[in-house]
């Protein structure tokens, strides 16, 4: 009989009590915000989407490698001896290699970082940016490269006469040194 | 012209007053997307049979197409809730085959940030336990803690959820130069917010009803399936890694193994389960304290992080106690910079093969509460 | 008779006055529903530390009419295999039940829809209409989980209407009358002649002070669950049964249960004002009193129980069907028989 009076009692009790919590928490500083009025700040840290700079891209394609979720592609082209540009890096050394393409698909990114860490040149970097949305999947690939079609087309010809004009100085050298050769053995 | 058949049926053992009920997999308390075939005489569940794999990812066979680094984020994303927990046994692992050892530092800044993601992790499983239960306003409560937490590691690891922040031989980078004051207050406000919960839901008459005396797993049975976690203490059963294996520098620090002791009902109900999880908070707080303390101020993170990970051929099983159970990563190697075969043993999977067992014969409301006093995550049970 | 309807003091006793007797409550519900939905959501909000909707309109204030243009808009889908006639029946049934206990809610010294002299028992009466339209609506719906909230509510209503009758006896003894109007007439002049606090009489009240006090706690408990609302929201539990009998219920249909459980929580809010807390009456006496005053302090009144509930909604987790009926046979029910015979004894010897 005194169990039961006590169960009652405690229903009651603690029912009271935690009414007094809420009606505290009532009158308590409100920690939502209105989000796109005002936001929280996000730490420079902060892992959202990707940016490259292409200026600094060398194209050694690391962050394609260790992407886990092979979602960046780059096609690269080869700069020539011959390219009347002599194209330049963002610290004055001659550049090596092209980057036509570089796409990063962020339906597939999973935001972990590993591209950025490897970047020999800081090219790639995690920007604080997290509203980027789109209604089509293709939305959401970025083309990061600052090369106009036109500009591949002539790179690509410039690629291809070289490498002709290579296979040519290869074979002249080959041929040069089979004489020297066959000159030796003779 | 048809003819009859006549077919003898016993109706006596035609079980026609059974429901089958499907819960899930869209069902706002499974916790994902468990699906349970629920067997109902009246209200009362007379069988349950979870059925798992919706959320499967090939998380092991992917990795065995990805080098050491890259499986890290994998990894991440099976229990997403606690994805420091997940990245630790893994990184450790590696490292054991290694042979590497890291740096003080890297082994402070580790354990407070396994505390702390313990902390948000329980801080989920009590907030969804309480809304299970029909409590919504405690659920955001907690909440809004963790995300302070969550604030914490995003200034540090500049993740919220999935960090990729435990490298092997070291982390991804060294934590910002407030952190230690942030998380001592964090410490605190976790203290405070707990002090309410227990008046505001652990303790109410109502809650204590609707969960203690229900889904009793008692010891034995916990030991037999292989429950690990606060579901194992739960039982009354003192067994933690890190007091009974001490890896990392668990051994340097003083906190207590809180057990289920059926103070409101019986050892092993959910009402155990759940305070377990709210007194282990409060001794992740005091190894965070500690560890703070203790954390030296300088040292290189990257130091000890090798340029190639690529482990000589062998195999290893290392185990930590995840905020969910045992989480063991069994590794083999060989010789390649792929791992050979990555196994998890995802606790939540094992806790889960023990519902059918302890919510036969209680109603269905109670199935529900007894699901959420177990604590699943489904990333990690389908993996 | 005299009547309390000024409408049939104004037109007499014709079809107008029966209308505008009719339409007047249906106005003041509407009026009334859409803001009993902002405060749900602004004080579940404000308990939950969120600032809660702020985008439509000043403090986001718009917001229940908002919701109400997005049900109308909705689609009205009925399930496959659901049996059409008892679906589509379902929610008007319920708020039907909930709306005729309007008729005789006096607002006013002036105004009740309709005078009869049981209107406790008619609101009791009509009360339990809403059981029908749920085990109509859940069982129509060719669902499980309706089913299954169905049926817990059928149980959950049958147990509490028996200790919430019992507390309307007690208050019926100490009144001598079922009439609503003349419960709310003998409880004038201040605060301390309401039956909260043992009604009008000498100090010898003060001796059924605690079991008046414990009466009107046991109505507010059995309320609550005669609404369907947390802790005792069992039929529609989310957290289980999805949203129990209604579950497949969508658009104007979803709104019309939702509709008829905020105007039951009016009505249950509204017998406690009355027969507790002295109805349309001044709490200070003659002091702002009168016809105008009086239906400014029964809509307060009613408004702050209305509040407990929304409160308690938010604070308190939901109970198990078995403990529901523990709750409502084994403690509210002995309890208000003590209650009950206390009172009826005080009544004999004073």
């Amino acid at each position: 009989m005194i169990d039961y009076f006590k169960n009652v009692w405690t229903w009651f009790y603690t029912i009271l009590l935690g009414m007094r919590i809420t009606l505290k928490h009532l009158f308590a500083k409100k920690v939502t915000i209105q989000y796109p009025n005002e936001r929280y700040p996000i730490p420079p840290i902060a892992r959202n989407r990707l940016h490259l700079d292409p200026e600094r891209c060398n194209g050694c394609m690391q962050c394609a490698r260790i992407c886990p979720v092979q979602c960046i592609t780059v096609e690269t082209i080869k700069v020539v001896p011959i390219d009347p540009e002599k194209p330049t890096m963002f610290d004055g050394s001659p550049r090596k290699i092209w980057v036509p393409r570089y796409d990063i698909d962020f339906a597939k990114c999973c935001f972990c970082g590993l591209c950025t860490t490897v970047c020999p040149t800081d090219a790639i970097k995690h920007t604080i940016d997290f509203e980027y949305s789109s209604y089509t999947r293709e939305g959401l690939i970025y083309h990061f490269s600052n090369m106009t079609p036109e500009k591949i087309e002539e790179k690509k010809k410039l690629l291809a006469e070289w490498t002709i004009k290579e296979k040519a100085l290869k074979a002249e050298k080959a041929k040069q040194d089979s004489n020297v050769s066959s000159n030796e053995v003779n | 012209m048809t003819t009859t058949k006549f077919v003898d049926i016993d109706f006596s053992k035609i079980d026609s007053d059974r429901m089958r009920l499907n819960v899930g997999p869209q069902h706002p308390s499974t916790h994902g997307v468990l699906r349970l075939e629920v067997e109902l005489d009246g209200e009362v569940v007379t069988n349950v049979i979870p059925h798992i794999g919706y959320l499967h990812r090939c998380f092991e066979k992917i990795a065995e197409n990805m080098n050491y680094q890259q499986v890290i984020p994998y990894i991440d994303r099976m229990d997403y809730i606690s994805s420091m927990n997940n990245e630790l046994p893994y990184v450790m692992a590696v490292e054991k085959l290694l042979g590497i050892k890291v740096p003080e530092k890297v082994e402070y800044i580790r354990v407070i940030m396994c505390e702390l993601n313990r902390i948000a992790n329980h801080q989920i499983a009590i907030a969804t336990f309480g809304l299970d239960a029909g409590a919504f306003t405690p659920f955001l409560y907690l909440f809004r803690d963790r995300e302070y937490i969550l604030w914490i590691f995003e200034k540090a690891t500049g993740g919220r959820l999935l960090f990729n922040y435990f490298w092997v031989g070291g982390l991804a980078n060294d934590v910002y130069p407030t952190f230690k004051e942030d998380v001592l207050n964090i410490v605190k406000q976790v203290r405070k917010t707990n002090k309410e919960i227990e008046e505001l839901l652990i303790y109410n008459k109502i809650f204590i009803d609707r969960t203690a005396n229900v889904g009793i797993l008692p010891a034995d049975v916990a030991i037999n399936y292989g429950c690990s976690g606060p579901v194992l203490r739960g039982s009354g059963v003192p067994f933690d890694l890190r007091k009974a294996e001490p890896y990392s520098i668990y051994d340097r620090f003083d906190f207590e193994i809180p057990v289920g002791k059926g103070e409101v009902g019986t050892v092993g109900d959910c009402w155990d389960r759940n305070i377990v999880r709210m007194r282990e908070m409060e001794q992740s707080c005091r190894i965070i304290e500690q560890a703070i303390e203790q954390m030296p101020d300088t040292g290189d993170v990257q130091s000890a992080i090798p340029k190639k990970v690529r482990p000589p051929k062998g195999e290893i099983y290392f185990r930590c106690e995840n905020p969910k159970g045992e989480l063991g990563f069994y590794v083999v190697s060989d010789g390649k910079d792929k791992p050979y075969r990555v196994k998890g043993r995802a606790p939540s999977f094992v806790n889960l093969s023990v519902l059918p067992e302890i919510s036969r014969g209680y109603l269905f409301a109670d199935l529900i509460v007894i699901l959420g006093s177990i604590d699943i995550v489904l990333g990690e049970i389908d993996r | 008779m005299e009547t309390f309807n000024v409408f049939e003091k104004i037109f007499g006793l014709n079809f107008l006055s029966a209308l505008i007797s009719v339409i007047l409550p249906l106005v003041f519900l509407i009026i009334y529903a859409l803001i009993a939905i902002l405060g749900e959501l602004k004080i579940s909000a404000w308990i939950q530390e969120r600032l809660g909707p702020m985008r439509t309109g000043p403090y986001g204030i718009l917001q229940p009419l908002a919701e109400v243009v997005k049900l109308i808009q909705k689609e009205d889908i009925v399930p496959a295999g659901a049996n059409r006639l008892l679906f589509n029946l379902a929610p008007y049934v319920i708020f039907a039940g909930s709306f005729a206990g309007f008729a005789v809610i006096p607002f006013s010294a002036a105004f009740v829809p309709a005078e009869i002299n049981i209107g406790l028992f008619y609101v009791f009466a009509v009360g339990a209409f809403a059981v029908i339209g749920i085990v109509m609506g859940g069982w129509a719906s060719n669902n499980k989980y309706s089913l299954l909230g169905a049926m817990r509510s059928a149980s959950q209503m049958i147990s509490y209407e028996i200790p919430g009758a019992l507390v309307i006896l007690s208050a019926a003894v100490l009144a001598n009358s079922l009439d609503m109007q003349k419960i709310t007439t003998l409880q004038d002049g201040g605060f301390w002649n309401w039956f909260l606090f043992g009604g009008p009489g000498n100090w010898t009240k003060i001796w059924i002070i605690p079991f008046t006090l414990l009466l009107s706690l046991i109505y507010m408990i059995a309320s609550l669950a005669e609404t369907n609302r947390t802790p005792f929201d069992i039929p529609e539990g989310e957290s289980e049964l999805v949203a129990g009998y209604h579950t497949e219920y969508s658009g104007m249909k979803f709104a019309m249960f939702f509709f008829a459980e905020y105007s039951n929580m009016f009505i249950v809010a509204a017998i406690l004002t009355v027969v507790f807390l002295g109805g349309w009456t001044s709490p200070f006496g003659t002091f702002m009193g009168g016809f105008w005053w009086g239906i400014f302090w029964f809509i307060l009144k009613a408004m702050f129980i209305v509040f407990i509930q929304i409160w308690l909604r938010w604070t308190l987790p939901r109970v198990r069907v078995d403990q529901l009926m523990y709750l409502g046979w084994k403690v509210l029910l002995p309890f208000s028989l003590v209650c009950f015979i206390v009172i009826s004894l005080y009544r004999i010897i004073y």
